[in-house]
């Protein structure tokens, strides 16, 4: 029997980024991980910045999401970020580039409102990093 | 009366005129193309969140939240919208005259100018602005509608105003842009069509909220408001774009009319010269006779 799939979306302000049906989600909320298979209670989170794994046919794709949301609802998902992209189609000397250039704007002491930038864009460089790591090793 | 030269070098700045009126509209064009792209590109996000802000506020019931806060508008801030460039028609001058009889209508209200037209518009008339962006180039980034909520969204919850609106184009089609204020402070939690079917259908279902609904509408609720200053962006750009293309049309159009009177009258003058001529030899030969 062909497994049940539910439906996934993913969208920023500039695009869509993914949409198809998936076996299962799984996303790093600011409560914990969370694994949304078909058929999941209707669920509003918060996401952190990090990995959100999607399986299909028992393979394994990744995709890096910035301070996102995540809706389910009768086999929707729907996830709502600032950005996102799949592993893909990242630029790992760009994400590493970012990391580095954050990590050295927490070390200066900056102002306030810089470091809580720094803070959050080195965030996402590690989430983009993360998620060509694991798609390039086969881990999940 | 002007001489033949004077008309062939009117003719020849006309059509040069023309020529740059007809690049301008070319770039309108193209341009436009882009900008509408934008927004069709940005429109799934928007009903996104507008439908997850409804469901949550449904579901979550009476939540506090500073920015749902309904308050008698004594103090009103209104973020105008409009093009860093003219030659676009009545594109600014509309949104502004919108925008002055609202400000007019509310004493002391504070200003955002987005846009340079909206700047000097403001700072012509020495209307203080509380803030102003230009320079918005032509790839909007979502970053940019934050950095402009980031003040009024701040002040609003500080109960330093008690409404905000957005003053813009609406880009209704290429021929029609709509000068339109909305209100974005106080939210009004938008009431899906869909979950009102629902609703007629069954109770609706119990969501679970991770870590809460308040934590999770803490995040949503500012979110919704940068997304629909972001949408007023990208229409205001489109629009831009397309009045300045109709306007360069109504130019090209303009200038070839002008080039054509303009060669009637030097043909006209030119025959009188010649008609003049021929009288004077036929009067010499005559007076030789």
């Amino acid at each position: 029997m062909a497994e049940k799939l539910q439906n996934l979306v993913v969208v920023t302000p500039a695009r869509v980024v993914f949409t198809d049906e998936v076996r299962m989600v799984s996303a790093r909320s600011v409560a914990g991980d969370l694994g949304i298979l078909p058929d999941h209670a209707p669920l509003i989170t918060t996401l952190k910045t990090d990995v959100v794994r999607i399986q299909k046919d028992g393979r394994w794709r990744h995709m890096a999401v910035s301070n996102g949301f995540m809706e389910a609802k009768n086999n929707r998902v729907v996830i709502l970020a600032d950005a996102a992209e799949m592993a893909e189609e990242i630029d790992s000397d760009r994400a590493r580039r970012a990391k580095e250039r954050a990590e050295e704007r927490l070390r200066s002491k900056a102002s306030e409102i810089d470091l809580v930038r720094a803070e959050a864009a080195l965030l996402r460089a590690m989430a983009r990093l993360k998620a060509i790591d694991m798609a390039g090793s086969g881990r999940h | 009366m002007p001489s033949l030269r004077d008309f062939r070098r009117r003719i020849k700045s006309l059509q040069s005129t023309q020529k740059i009126c007809k690049a301008m509209k070319a770039v309108a064009t193209a341009k436009m193309a882009k900008a509408q792209v934008a927004v069709t590109a940005a429109r799934p996000y928007a009903r996104q969140i507008q439908e997850v802000l409804g469901r949550l506020s449904q579901a979550a019931g009476d939540v506090k939240h500073p920015l749902l806060a309904v308050r008698e508008p004594k103090k009103v801030c209104y973020i105008v919208i409009t093009a860093d460039r003219g030659l676009c028609g009545g594109f600014n001058s509309n949104i502004l005259r919108t925008a002055l009889r609202e400000a007019e209508a509310h004493p002391g209200a504070a200003l955002v100018a987005v846009g340079r037209k909206a700047r000097n518009f403001f700072r012509f008339r020495k209307m203080p602005v509380e803030a102003e962006f230009t320079g918005l180039g032509e790839d909007i980034k979502f970053a940019f509608a934050r950095q402009i909520t980031k003040i009024p969204i701040e002040k609003y919850a500080a109960g330093e105003y008690d409404a905000v609106y957005v003053v813009y184009s609406k880009f209704v089609n290429i021929l029609v842009q709509q000068p339109t204020v909305v209100k974005i402070l106080p939210v009004d939690p938008p009431t899906e069509q869909a979950g009102q079917e629902e609703k007629k259908k069954g109770p609706e279902p119990l969501y679970i909220f991770e870590p809460s609904a308040e934590a999770v509408l803490y995040d949503l609720l500012p979110k919704y408001v940068e997304t629909v200053i972001f949408h007023a962006i990208l229409e205001s750009k489109a629009g831009e774009h397309s009045a300045r293309m109709t306007a360069m049309d109504g130019a090209t159009k303009n200038t070839e009319d002008m080039i054509g009177r303009t060669t009637l009258r030097m043909n006209r003058v030119r025959q009188e010269g010649i008609t003049k001529e021929l009288l004077d030899i036929v009067g010499g030969a005559a007076a030789l006779e």
